[in-house]
C-alpha cells in the first residue's frame, strides 16, 4: 500500500509537471526596428511603441502567445530570423518577391505608398529629368530604395543611410533635397517641430513590381504553423475592431485596403 | 552561396575599392604631415608647446573614431552658423568629413609613434650634433628626426593598417567604401555572408600589399640596424 502510494504520488507529480508545460503560454519572439516612426521607436526610457509595436501585441493576445519584443536594425533584421534570434519580424516589412526567396510571409497587415518631400516651396519638378543633379536621401535597404534606384537611378544623386533618422538630419543640414521614403514615415516627420519647414511633392507611388502586395510579417520558410497562427490573429484582430483601435491612434485615415 | 551575386556587383565593389584607397592615401598624407610638427611640439620641454598638443593627441586617441565621424559630420552640421559660413562647403560633403576626422585621427596617433621614437634617440647622437656647432633646427633636420622616422617604421606599418580599417566607417556617413559598397550589395541580395566575404577579400589584399610595402622600406631604411 504504501509503495502504491509513492507511485502515486509520482504519477501525480508528472501529471502536474505535463500539465504545467501544456497550460504555459508559449513565447513567440519578435524582431522590431524601434527606429521608425510612427510604426515604432523608442522612447526616451528606452521602451518600444508604434503602430507596429501595438500590433504585435494585440496578435499575441489574440494568438494567447507570451510576446518578447526583440530590437534589430534594419540591416540585419532577415538574417537575424534566419539566426533564429527571434521568429517573426513585425517591422514594416513590405513583401517583395526578392525577399520571398528568404522568407515567408503572412496575410498584409496594412499597405504603404512612398513618396517624397522637400523644403516648402522648393520648385522641384518629380520627373526624370526634373530630378536631375537633385539629392536624394533614402533609407538603405528598403523597397524605396529599390524603386528609386530603379526608376531613377542613373540620373540623380542617391544618397543611402543606415536609419531614417540620419536621412532627416541630413535634410535639415541642406545636404540632401529630398527624401524618399514611406508616406506614413514622412507624414509622422512633416508633423513633427523638426519637418514642420518640409512637404508633400509629387505623387504616391505603390507600383506592385517594387512596393509588392502590402506589408506583412515576415517569417521563417519551414514555420507554416505559426503563419497560419498569425493570419488567423489578423484575421482576428480586423473583425473585433482592436485593429481600428489601434490604427485610429497613428492615423485618421484607413490603411488597410481592400479586404 | 551564390557568388555570382558578387561577379554582378564587381564594378560596385571596385568603385568602393577606388574611394577607400582614396580616404586612406589623403588622410594618411595628411595625417603624416600634421603629425611631425606635432611630435616635436609633444616632445618639447616647454609647457605651452606640449600641453595643447597632448590634450589633442589625448582627446583623439581617447575617442572612437565612430564619434568623431559622427560629431564632425551630423554634430557640426546642426549649427546654423557654420551652415552659413564658408566652412559649410567642406562640411556638406560626407567626403571631407570623413578625410577630416581620419586625418586628424591618424595625426594623433602618429604624432605619440614619432613621438616616441624622438625621446628615444641615442644622446651621443645629439651630443655630437651639438659638438658640431649645429642649431636646435638642424639636429632635428638633419640628426634627430631622420632617425627617429627610420626608426618609426614598423610602428607606422602598423597604423597605417589600422587606418585601412578605419575606412569602413566612411560608410556610416553615406560613402559608397569597399564596406559601404558591401553593404548595399547585402541589402539588395540578403547575402551577408557573400558580400562581407568578398569586400574582406579586398581588405586582405590591401593589408598585404601595406605589409610588403613596409616589409621592402625597413630592409631600405633600417638595413644599419640589422643583427
Amino acid at each position: 500500500m504504501k509503495k502504491n502510494l509513492s507511485i502515486m504520488s509520482l504519477l501525480l507529480s508528472f501529471l502536474l509537471l505535463i500539465s504545467t508545460s501544456v497550460f504555459a503560454k508559449d513565447t513567440v519572439r519578435i524582431g522590431v526596428e524601434g527606429a521608425y516612426p510612427p510604426f515604432s521607436k523608442t522612447t526616451k526610457d528606452g521602451s518600444l511603441e508604434g503602430f507596429d509595436i501595438d500590433i504585435a501585441k494585440a496578435l499575441c493576445k489574440k494568438m494567447d502567445v507570451e510576446c518578447k519584443l526583440i530590437k534589430q536594425d534594419w540591416d540585419g533584421i532577415i538574417p537575424a530570423l534566419l539566426a533564429r534570434k527571434y521568429d517573426a519580424i513585425i517591422a514594416s516589412m513590405s513583401m517583395t518577391d526578392e525577399r520571398k526567396k528568404k522568407v515567408a510571409f503572412s496575410n498584409r497587415y496594412y499597405q504603404s505608398p512612398a513618396r517624397f518631400i522637400t523644403k516648402k516651396g522648393g520648385k522641384i519638378k518629380i520627373s526624370k529629368d526634373g530630378l536631375k543633379g537633385k539629392s536624394v536621401a533614402v533609407q538603405r535597404g528598403t523597397v524605396s530604395d529599390k524603386f528609386i534606384t530603379g526608376e531613377f537611378g542613373e540620373d540623380i544623386d542617391i544618397k543611402r543611410y543606415g536609419t531614417q533618422e540620419e536621412a532627416y538630419l541630413d535634410l535639415n543640414a541642406g545636404r540632401v533635397d529630398l527624401v524618399f521614403a514611406d508616406a506614413f514615415v514622412l507624414l509622422e516627420y512633416i508633423n513633427s517641430d523638426k519637418g514642420k519647414d518640409y512637404e508633400f511633392i509629387g505623387e504616391s507611388y505603390s507600383d506592385p513590381k517594387y512596393f509588392g502586395e502590402g506589408i506583412g510579417i515576415a517569417l521563417r520558410q519551414k514555420d507554416t504553423e505559426l503563419k497560419e497562427k498569425f493570419n488567423k490573429a489578423i484575421a482576428g484582430i480586423r473583425e473585433d475592431g482592436t485593429y481600428d483601435e489601434i490604427r485610429k491612434k497613428y492615423f485618421d485615415f484607413d490603411i488597410f485596403g481592400k479586404d | 552561396m551564390d557568388f555570382s551575386i558578387i561577379i554582378d556587383n564587381l564594378p560596385l565593389l571596385f568603385k568602393g575599392l577606388g574611394l577607400t584607397l582614396q580616404l586612406l592615401a589623403i588622410s594618411l598624407v595628411i595625417g603624416f604631415i600634421l603629425s611631425i610638427p606635432l611630435s616635436i611640439m609633444a616632445a618639447s620641454i616647454n609647457p605651452w608647446l606640449r600641453i595643447p598638443v597632448k590634450t589633442f593627441i589625448y582627446i583623439f586617441r581617447g575617442t572612437p573614431l565612430l564619434i568623431q565621424i559622427f560629431i564632425i559630420y551630423y554634430g557640426f552640421s546642426q549649427f546654423d552658423w557654420l551652415r552659413e559660413s564658408i566652412f559649410w562647403v567642406i562640411f556638406k560633403q560626407a567626403y571631407w568629413c570623413a578625410v577630416i576626422a581620419f586625418s586628424l585621427n591618424t595625426a594623433a596617433y602618429t604624432a605619440e609613434i614619432f613621438r616616441g621614437a624622438i625621446l628615444q634617440t641615442q644622446k651621443g647622437e645629439i651630443e655630437a650634433a651639438e659638438a658640431c656647432g649645429m642649431s636646435r633646427f638642424d639636429q632635428y633636420r638633419h640628426i634627430i628626426l631622420p632617425s627617429a622616422l627610420r626608426r618609426s617604421i614598423p610602428m607606422y606599418g602598423n597604423e597605417v593598417i589600422f587606418m585601412l580599417h578605419a575606412t569602413v566607417l566612411a560608410g556610416v556617413i553615406t560613402l559608397v567604401d569597399l564596406f559601404g559598397a558591401a553593404k548595399i550589395i547585402n541589402s539588395r541580395h540578403y547575402a551577408p555572408f557573400e558580400s562581407f566575404i568578398s569586400a574582406g577579400l579586398f581588405y586582405l589584399v590591401i593589408t598585404f600589399t601595406i605589409v610588403f610595402i613596409f616589409k621592402l622600406a625597413e630592409n631600405h631604411f633600417l638595413k644599419h640596424l640589422k643583427r
